[in-house]
């Protein structure tokens, strides 16, 4: 294989894979669960000393807040 | 080089949909395939986003990239999180599309398609996306705060406490029609009752799942639940085929009613992790996942519309719901066209997630034209219909009958061929004893979709399988909403009976909670009973008691929007808000006008209970009432309906007044007074 036909299909399978994460993310806010990957970097970035939670307790915590005031759904 | 082919593009476009409108124009009386109709929209809605919904958002709104919106002020990865347009798009389009789209286009098809097709482009362009969008704006600005607490601060909090109090009896209404479409669809429907109540068990084992065994997998958890739905439908065909088992899951019309009050009552104080959070994905992935399906199955099949252009009922004097083409063709089909629904999903969590104004556009405009494209679809699945068929399903036992000869001789009698064995054959293809009298649309769209299904993947008894997944994926998602909105409705009462007794506001009281969502199950189950036991079907009358009052919160939202552009001295562009509102308005207010007064008694509710009352004081008993009590019963609905829909008037003739007043002192001030929050500039990208 040339160097360059590997390089373009290592970028295609970039791109796949960027694209799969993109519709995991759609699928998991399609039911209100933000991005957890996002959440953990916004902690590390703006509250370094705070605690941060974990994946389980950020989708507990998630959960409740999306029915806690009962989720607008449209008719 | 690129401008200039971008222009080419899009003049293409402009061509294709012409050409697509013409072929739909000329080919009147003779049946054309459905792809010019689902062309032609494609057409439209691509058209008008990206000349109308742009012009919008540079012109009118001035929206501004530069600024920055509420999630990157207040990012904090779980409310407020600068999403990715395309993400939050998905987010969006789930949060506003549910059964309303599904339903009014199929009850609007008794005047054929084209009303209904034209309605549909036409309010989604000039109405609904431009609700959705401006409102989305609007909240962007202010924090991503409610439509009502938006209401309160620019209008005023007298509009505030009129805009919830709408809110909530649209709510009811709202739940009561979308119980009493399942009500319709499982009546003496042993497989489809069982494939729903299977929903049960699934939903609580994918609760528990997640809570214990699996902790937050819920993609994972969601493949396994859709798994197990697919395996219930398939299991509903050999329970309704075992004599003894389908005994045991038929239910009348007023058993399946007590059933679901008691749902809603039970399923909305369960914890929510147990049984309304895995419902909720369930439906979620089974509505986007059906309705991807339902368009590739239309591109690939390409099926004829049957049904003709225009039928004779424009006139008013059809068998689904009564009244002429004004104005209850503009209230049929709410959803499709316009939702004061989706102001609220616009000003609720969408906002908190946009990481530039520059997407609100695409998000709002665009997120309504989407849900549009699903209404166009499902007036596509009624029109494959024979319409014979369609208005066997769809009319009421007391105009064609009980048995498939009387439903085939009245509906031969309307002008439509129709024989017994086309609806024995019908009922015996997918799998049910009859489809007389299913109206509320689920079943009608459920037979389009599985004769449109059936055409992609043949096979025996495959129709019967797509008809019940077809019943089970809408049922799915209205009881959704019936646990949803009967939390959200028990909020409303406690915000509402708080301001007059504090201790009803605390959301941790037991008591507090209990007689709350008693209070809001026992509001819309009293409509739904009534549905239930109306023998004009229920649909006749709540349909377009929803029909008014979502409308009318449609209303309302584009007349705080237009206040806040005259505030904001945007006047010159007034009427991209104020021409929509102004249409609304015309059509909710005239549609209450004859629901209340008119004389003809298929229509008006007071010349209704009138009639009722005065046989009742001879005491004679009027058909289809067998009592006295039932007379008196008529006589009392009739009375609580025409009251319901004299509130939705005067909640819109209130608001309306209040907003001129606010439009009133906003213009004589010399600078703008829109409540926006201050500039923030946004972080460089």
């Amino acid at each position: 294989m040339s160097p360059r036909r590997s390089a373009s299909f290592s970028l295609s399978m970039d791109r796949l894979r960027a694209f799969a994460r993109k519709l995991g993310q759609t699928a998991h806010l399609a039911v209100g669960v933000p991005d957890y990957e996002g959440y953990v970097a916004h902690r590390r970035a703006h509250h370094p000393d705070e605690p941060v939670m974990s994946y389980e307790e950020f989708f507990r915590e998630r959960l409740e807040s999306r029915y806690r005031k009962g989720s607008s759904r449209c008719c | 080089m690129k401008p200039a082919a971008a222009t080419l593009g899009w003049a293409l476009f402009a061509v294709l949909g012409a050409i697509c409108l013409a072929v739909i124009a000329l080919h009147r009386g003779e049946s054309i395939n459905a792809l010019w109709l689902v062309a032609a929209a494609l057409c439209v809605f691509f058209i008008g986003y990206r000349f109308y919904g742009r012009y919008i958002g540079d012109a009118a709104l001035r929206l501004d990239p530069t600024r920055a919106t509420p999630a990157q002020r207040r990012n904090d990865g779980l409310d407020y999180v600068p999403t990715d347009k395309y993400v939050l798009f998905g987010h969006h389009f789930a949060a506003i599309a549910g059964a309303g789209p599904l339903v009014g286009p199929v009850l609007a098809a008794q005047m054929g398609y084209l009303p209904g097709t034209l309605w549909i482009l036409a309010g989604a362009i000039l109405a609904g996306a431009v609700q959705d969008f401006v409102i989305l704006f609007m909240s962007t600005r202010r924090d991503a705060r409610s439509l009502g607490d938006m209401i309160r601060s620019e209008i005023g909090p007298a509009a505030g406490w009129v805009a919830m109090v709408g809110t909530l009896a649209i709510m009811l209404i709202l739940l009561a029609v979308l119980a009493l479409i399942v009500v319709k669809a499982l009546a003496v429907s042993p497989w489809g009752t069982f494939t729903v109540a299977a929903t049960l068990p699934i939903a609580l084992f994918m609760g528990v799942y997640l809570r214990f065994l699996r902790p937050g997998r819920v993609l994972e958890v969601s493949a396994i639940g859709i798994v197990l739905l697919l395996l219930s439908v398939w299991l509903g065909g050999v329970v309704a085929a075992d004599p003894d088992w389908s005994r045991a899951f038929t239910f009348s019309g007023v058993q399946l009613a007590w059933m679901l009050i008691a749902y809603g009552f039970v399923a909305s104080v369960l914890p929510v992790w147990l049984l309304l959070a895995p419902r909720d994905y369930l439906s979620t992935f089974l509505k986007v996942g059906t309705v991807s399906l339902l368009a590739v199955a239309i591109l690939l099949v390409r099926p004829e519309l049957k049904l003709p252009a225009l039928t004779r009922f424009i006139d008013g004097s059809g068998p689904v719901f009564a009244g002429s083409l004004f104005p209850f063709l503009f209230i049929t089909i709410a959803c499709g066209s316009v939702s004061g629904f989706h102001a609220l999903v616009s000003s609720g969590t969408t906002p908190k997630m946009l990481d530039s104004e520059a997407n609100a556009c695409f998000i709002g405009y665009g997120g309504m034209l989407t849900e549009s494209f699903v209404a166009i679809m499902a007036l596509v699945a009624a029109s494959v219909l024979e319409p014979g068929v369609y208005f066997s399903m769809n009319s009421p036992a007391a105009l064609i009958g009980n048995t498939v000869e009387s439903a085939a001789q009245a509906i031969s009698g309307w002008g439509f061929s129709l024989t017994p064995e086309m609806l024995t054959q019908t009922a015996r293809d997918i799998g049910e004893s009859s489809i007389l009298s299913r109206a509320g649309g689920a079943p009608t769209l459920a037979v389009g979709m599985a004769q449109i299904l059936r055409g992609l993947m043949p096979g025996a008894g495959m129709m019967a399988f797509w008809y019940h997944y077809a019943i089970l994926f809408e049922a799915l998602f209205i009881l959704t909403t019936v646990d949803a909105g009967t939390r959200i409705g028990r909020f409303m009462i406690q915000d509402l009976l708080g301001a007059a007794y504090a201790p009803f506001r605390r959301t941790e009281s037991w008591a507090a909670n209990l007689s709350a969502t008693a209070l809001c199950v026992g509001g819309w189950g009293y409509f739904l009973y009534q549905g239930v036991v109306d023998p004009l079907g229920g649909v006749n009358t709540l349909w377009p008691l929803f029909g008014i009052s979502n409308q009318m919160l449609a209303g309302l939202a584009l007349i705080f929007a237009s206040v806040v552009l005259i505030k904001m001295k945007r006047e010159r562009y007034l009427w991209v808000t104020a021409l929509p509102m102004i249409w609304l308005l015309v059509c909710t207010l005239s549609a209450g006008w004859q629901k209340m007064f008119s004389d003809d008694v298929k229509l008006g509710f007071l010349a209704h209970a009138h009639k009722f009352g005065e046989a009742l004081a001879q005491g004679q008993v009027l058909a289809p009432a067998k009592s006295i009590a039932d007379m008196q019963r008529i006589v009392r609905n009739d009375h609580v309906d025409a009251a319901l829909t004299l509130l939705f008037m005067a909640v819109v003739v209130l608001t309306l007044l209040f907003g001129a007043r606010a439009a009133w002192k906003a213009r004589r001030a010399a600078q703008p007074t829109a409540l926006e929050a201050p500039y923030v500039a946004a972080p460089i990208r």
